[in-house]
């Protein structure tokens, strides 16, 4: 098995049980792990991986990518890297340039192959901006400004995608 | 229909029926989905979550008679119905212990199964008993199709179906099958066939999650990769792969059949003997037996008991079915006295060969 992050041999194997008995394995090679010093800690966290994982792919330009925050759902792309959820599909948009060499780890390829749905959203613009008036409408709505939840509601009906 | 109409039925994947049914319990493929304007469930308010459990539900009804589809709002659902759920494999264990607004949808048989607001907006599922992966495809495909008419999906050119969490980007799609490998692990073959299976970049797992011996031999195998490989190369990995172990599975129960018969005889009669005199049962020392009880159905070493009844019995041992089936909940001592009893009875009229 090769190392997760170069190509030589993987002899160290790392498996850490989350809460709930999920179990994520890391394979590295010697000098890898060194690197990472994952065998120096007493505990394994698993969050501490993946920023890690995250963190390798990301490299010098992390940050360029740290500044970056999704205009549509608000989330920054630090949040992502220590969640390892992205918040909204624009995110793929707003994030690409760090996703894409992630994908390349995950998948090792980066362009999708398969099934087209029949309704696809063909607007990006128009995504992004419903998606940051579904925000604003729950603000709104938290802060009891009626008028403008009003507002928001009848923008999300004409340009929303739902139809 | 209500939960405890399924108590009495036989989900999909349990009837033992359809091609490889004595080591290929059952075929799983799963899809996920998500709307194109929401935030993804966890990123969404409790207000956005409504929304999208709303409208999800909505364009669930709308499949129409076809599906039959009855919808379950997990989150008002008693914890004891959650796990109910988790142990036929209609819901993740994750979608039962969240939080906020969240259903299921389940069809007639329960062949098919989708989960609203789990990781992903949508999560759809299809089982079938037994090898049967075109089978289940050409369900999914036609399930997806009709769901992705009456919503707009969050799809790019580039990447494909958008999902939550980056592992599951492109296809979105799991296929999977539950195989019931005894030989391969009294033999101890296991370690080299899943060696194998990881250079094809295929997972493996235990049955619900872990990948221990403790499982019965129970083990899930899917698909690692869901970016740049089409739904069709993916289901190609599966198929080309499964047949394989399956010869390996049956030339191991051929070879102990042929040099330790009367060993696997014993462990088989010493299995079943335990489950009919035993006081008190844990699950997962039930597990093990039935699965040694499964092994001697196949290898026709027991007779009057079919590979559904022991399928049957594997679902009906666990915590939930237990209490479902007792009609109140249990604490854990209570729970194996009542197990052991329930098997005793089941089992009494067994005849060994």
């Amino acid at each position: 098995m090769k190392c997760f992050y170069c190509e030589q041999t993987a002899t160290v194997h790392l498996t850490n049980v989350e809460p709930g008995g999920v179990k994520k394995e890391l394979h590295l090679c010697p000098a890898c792990a060194e690197k990472m010093q994952v065998l120096k800690k007493k505990q394994l966290h698993l969050p501490a991986i993946v920023q890690t994982l995250l963190g390798a792919h990301v490299g010098p330009a992390v940050e360029e990518l740290a500044r970056l925050r999704c205009p549509a759902c608000g989330i920054g792309f630090m949040e992502f890297r220590h969640q390892g959820r992205l918040g909204c599909p624009y995110d793929y948009v707003a994030f690409r340039k760090g996703l894409l060499a992630l994908l390349e780890r995950l998948h090792r390829r980066t362009v999708h192959r398969g099934k087209v749905p029949p309704r696809r959203p063909d607007d990006l613009e128009r995504q992004c901006q419903v998606i940051a008036w579904r925000q604003q409408l729950s603000l709104a709505v938290q802060a009891e400004d009626f008028e403008l939840a009003a507002q928001l509601r009848d923008s999300i009906r004409r340009l929303g995608f739902q139809q | 229909m209500t939960l405890n109409d399924l108590l009495l039925r036989t989900g999909e994947w349990l009837r033992g029926v359809g091609p490889e049914a004595d080591i290929v319990v059952s075929t799983r493929i799963r899809l996920a989905r998500n709307l194109a304007d929401f935030p993804f469930p966890n990123r969404a308010s409790p207000l956005q979550r409504g929304e999208i459990e709303t409208l999800l539900r909505d364009r669930v009804q709308q499949l129409g008679q076809s599906w039959h589809f009855t919808y379950f709002a997990v989150h008002k659902l008693p914890e004891l119905d959650r796990q109910f759920l988790v142990e036929r494999q209609l819901i993740s264990r994750e979608h039962a212990n969240a939080s906020g607004q969240r259903g299921v949808a389940i069809g007639e048989t329960e062949a098919c199964a989708i989960m609203v607001n789990e990781e992903d907006h949508l999560r759809l599922q299809v089982i079938r008993s037994g090898f049967q992966l075109d089978e289940a495809w050409q369900e999914m495909d036609r399930l997806d199709d009709a769901l992705g008419e009456r919503v707009c999906y969050a799809f790019s050119q580039e990447f494909g179906y958008l999902t939550a969490c980056p592992t599951n980007v492109g296809t979105g799609m799991r296929a999977s099958v539950l195989l019931h490998l005894p030989a391969l692990g009294l033999t101890k073959q296991l370690e080299k066939v899943f060696r194998a299976l990881q250079k094809m970049n295929l997972v493996v797992r235990g049955l619900y999650g872990e990948g221990t011996r403790a499982s019965g031999d129970f083990y899930q195998i899917s698909n690692q990769v869901t970016l740049g490989r089409s739904e069709q190369d993916i289901l190609q990995a599966i198929r080309e792969t499964v047949p394989a172990i399956v010869e390996y599975e049956r030339q191991a129960r051929r070879a102990l059949l042929r040099e330790m018969r009367s060993a696997i005889q014993d462990r088989i009669h010493r299995a079943l003997g335990t489950l009919r005199s035993a006081v008190m049962m844990s699950s997962e020392e039930t597990l093990d037996l039935l699965s040694n009880v499964r092994l001697g159905v196949t290898l026709q070493l027991i007779d009057d008991l079919s590979l559904q009844r022991v399928n049957e019995l594997l679902l009906q041992t666990q915590p939930a079915h237990l209490q479902k089936i007792h009609g109140e909940e249990m604490e854990s001592e209570q729970r194996n006295i009542f197990r052991a009893r329930y098997l005793r009875e089941q089992l009494r009229n067994i005849q060994l060969n």
